[in-house]
């Protein structure tokens, strides 16, 4: 299969192109960006003027429920909904169930995924048992059956000897460790931002230094331990700051946000919508700035989806009772713009923050275009305006707090390696 | 998120159709309720206490937590109304079969219920109630866990009302576990609506909400000065569970702190009253002197609680659809 990709907008962030070419595609790579080479003759021409052409999106945290949750979600729904939303690889938290600590769960996934032949999935293995945060995973066995990295999810890691100790194992093989930073003491019973809205509401709070004391007590362990470590959701603006500090100290970490955050705060919740139920929570306006002011400055590396599907039963609940998450994949293309354009951040700026950043978290040669590379796309009308209603999402996960909101940026064609895997 | 930002207690017509809590209700919403009250009280004190206001009403008294009081003067009102009641204590039954809340609502929808009196143990229940009930049911939050509890907010101004006459030259202390207590967020909401120029409450430091002064308060953590030229006392009920975490560590040294005794309450004004929304812990957040006292209010509370709820059903039954 050749393509021809016409008349688009062609941006690289990796390489700094941002002009108007055109791409050939075959044998599911890229084979030239500009001119045709000699005697190619596509079997398809997409016309992609009017729109931008750009590696596909790189997406640390989508929640497929596969295996053990599919009441909420499948890996077939969720699949789609990935490529919906031009995003041709995807990382997967442990947090299934059973939690991602055997070697053949991850096998059985990744060929599950396999087969589907739509996005990539880069599943996380779990980091101890169970995610009990008491013993260690097989990690260099998991590591051969496809984990990318290793991480505790959202569950908690409240013992400092058994986290040092992961570190130290995770480094010996050179595996990187993804944390979110909480202590789960200061977390305990929270679901809403310790402050203003959840006093009012008499929602029990997680205070900001819930976050901060736990990024302080890891990367206190980087230096002890030398492990690399990609912090993930930050929220606060405390959070923000030591990161931003470590990374001068020239610390091995890196940090993405979840796209909502940059976007919403507690004053979201309004009166109780269990759609702003998010782990962590939204926090104050002064929080949300902060980690704006980290994504132009490159303190926070990447943004994801955090897709996290959710059945009605379990978010039309009572705020505290509901399950907590939003369903991502689809708006975190619009999303990510909408953010760039209130910025003024650029095009490429928001681009890279979704495709050479999160691959350079992922140490992954990809998230870029050039000859030789897989032919992994995404191709979307950034000016286009649609609106955010259950039918329009692919996911079974239809909980968004910007339900009914007119949004820009559409996919119109999502390539994974040289084929057409979506077009709307 | 546009509706679930829109004031969901009113209806179109700017009409009451959900007592859920005091926040976003205006001053004048609030004084028309407690002058409907005043307009009830006296059929309190009739021989017949019933007027024909909600005769052919079926009004149910939801109750997810367990509570005998609030049931109860609910229960009293809406038959002084000539209402028909169903008491349901939830948590006993359906809930533990693994019914939901809406499940449960549901079906008592389908059984012509007009009104539904809500007390339940999570924040923002009685709004999810109220955001999925067809739309000629009213809901009325008789508590949610610490968010509301508009009729005790509701009573209380009617007592300070009934005593002090006006609310715009008061100084009222709210004392106790702000932090968990839904009765203590709706006072200070209706205090501030009504013009109260200064609210205070008097607690340490773990029983304050985060940013509490945000709500208008002024914070102190020092009882002697807090209650200083006070004209209202308010004492908050502290619950014996919260002895075992790390808010407090001792009733003793609490009601050393925090407890109201004649002592301390001297040194409000010395027409100063005293309430508490019960039931009281006497001994740990006031003493039986103070309780019993002649600037305690405590029972008229109970009596005026009966009318401000009668007034509450009469006006939601009376609203448009």
């Amino acid at each position: 299969m050749k393509i021809h990709i016409r008349g688009g907008r062609l941006i690289d962030p990796k390489s700094g192109i941002d002009e108007q070419r055109d791409a050939f595609i075959a044998a599911g790579k890229v084979v030239a960006l500009g001119d045709a080479p000699a005697d190619f003759h596509a079997n398809r021409v997409v016309d992609a003027s009017g729109l931008v052409v750009c590696p596909g999106l790189i997406d640390l945290s989508a929640r497929l429920r596969e295996p053990g949750l599919e009441y909420m979600a499948t890996l077939e729904s969720e699949m789609q909904a990935a490529v919906a939303g031009g995003v041709t690889s995807l990382v997967c938290p442990p947090d299934t169930d059973p939690p991602l600590d055997e070697p053949g769960l991850v096998e059985m996934l990744r060929h599950r995924a396999r087969n589907l032949h739509q996005a990539r999935v880069f599943p996380l293995g779990a980091l101890t048992q169970k995610l009990e945060g008491q013993r260690l995973t097989e990690m260099a066995e998991l590591h051969d059956a496809g984990c990318i990295a290793f991480s505790q999810a959202d569950a908690p890691l409240t013992d400092s000897n058994v986290l040092l100790r992961a570190l130290q194992y995770a480094s010996t093989f050179g595996f990187t460790v993804w944390l979110r930073p909480q202590d789960s003491f200061l977390a305990r019973d929270g679901v809403a931002h310790d402050g203003e809205v959840a006093s009012r509401l008499g929602l029990a709070g997680i205070p900001a230094c819930a976050e901060s004391i736990a990024i302080s007590r890891i990367l206190l362990l980087m230096k002890e331990t030398g492990a690399r470590v990609h912090l993930c959701r930050l929220s606060t603006r405390d959070g923000v700051d030591m990161v931003r500090e470590a990374k001068r100290q020239g610390l091995p970490v890196t940090c993405d946000i979840g796209v909502h955050h940059a976007h919403l705060s507690e004053m979201d919740i309004g009166y109780f919508d269990s759609n702003c139920h998010v782990i962590p929570p939204f926090r104050s306006l002064r929080d949300r700035d902060a980690l704006r002011a980290g994504l132009m400055d490159g303190t926070i590396d990447a943004i994801c989806s955090d897709h996290a599907p959710v059945d009605d039963d379990a978010k039309f609940l009572p705020f505290a009772e509901s399950e907590a998450g939003v369903t991502g994949l689809e708006l975190l293309l619009p999303l990510t713009l909408k953010w760039a354009r209130e910025a003024g951040a650029g095009l490429p700026l928001a681009i890279a923050r979704l495709t050479t950043e999160p691959a350079r978290v992922l140490s992954l040669n990809k998230g870029m275009l050039a000859p030789g590379l897989n032919a992994d796309l995404c191709i979307f009308d950034p000016d286009e305006l649609w609106k955010v209603t259950p039918r329009a999402l692919k996911s079974l996960g239809k909980n968004t707090p910007f339900q009914n909101m007119e949004l820009a940026g559409k996919v119109k064609y999502t390539l994974v390696e040289g084929h057409v895997v979506y077009e709307s | 998120m546009a509706f679930l930002n829109r004031n969901p207690q009113l209806n179109q017509h700017g009409e009451l159709q959900h007592l859920l809590t005091i926040e976003g209700l205006g001053a004048g919403m609030l004084r028309h309720i407690l002058d409907t009250a005043e307009s009830f009280v006296s059929v309190s004190e009739r021989e017949v206490k019933k007027v024909p206001l909600l005769r052919g009403k079926s009004i149910f008294n939801l109750f997810f937590e367990p509570s005998t009081r609030t049931r109860t003067t609910f229960e009293i009102a809406a038959k002084r109304l000539s209402a028909d009641v169903i008491n349901l204590n939830i948590n006993a039954s359906s809930q533990s079969k693994g019914e939901t809340v809406l499940d449960t609502v549901d079906n008592l929808a389908a059984m012509q219920a007009d009104m539904f009196i809500v007390r339940h143990a999570e924040s923002g229940a009685a709004h999810f109630i109220a955001r999925h009930v067809a739309p000629h049911i009213h809901v009325v939050n008789a508590g949610d866990g610490r968010h509301a509890h508009p009729t005790q907010g509701l009573l209380d101004m009617y007592t300070i009302r009934h005593y002090k006459k006006e609310f715009h030259n008061l100084r009222v202390a709210i004392v106790g576990d702000v932090l968990h207590s839904r009765v203590a967020r709706s006072q200070i909401h209706a205090l501030t609506t009504l013009g109260v120029p200064e609210v205070r409450v008097i607690a340490p430091k773990t029983l304050l909400p985060a940013e509490v002064e945000r709500m208008g308060v002024q914070v102190y953590y020092d009882m002697p000065q807090g209650l200083k030229d006070v004209d209202v006392v308010i004492m908050l009920r502290l619950q014996n569970e919260r002895m075992r975490g790390a808010l407090l560590p001792s009733a003793q040294e609490y009601f050393k702190s925090y407890g109201l005794t004649q002592d301390k309450l001297a040194l409000a004004k010395s027409d100063a009253i005293v309430m508490h929304p019960g039931p009281m812990n006497r001994g740990v957040e006031i003493d039986s002197d103070v309780a019993d006292g002649t600037q305690s209010v405590i029972l008229p509370q109970v009596t005026f609680g009966i009318a401000v709820r009668m007034a509450v059903m009469s006006i939601l039954a009376g609203s448009k659809q």
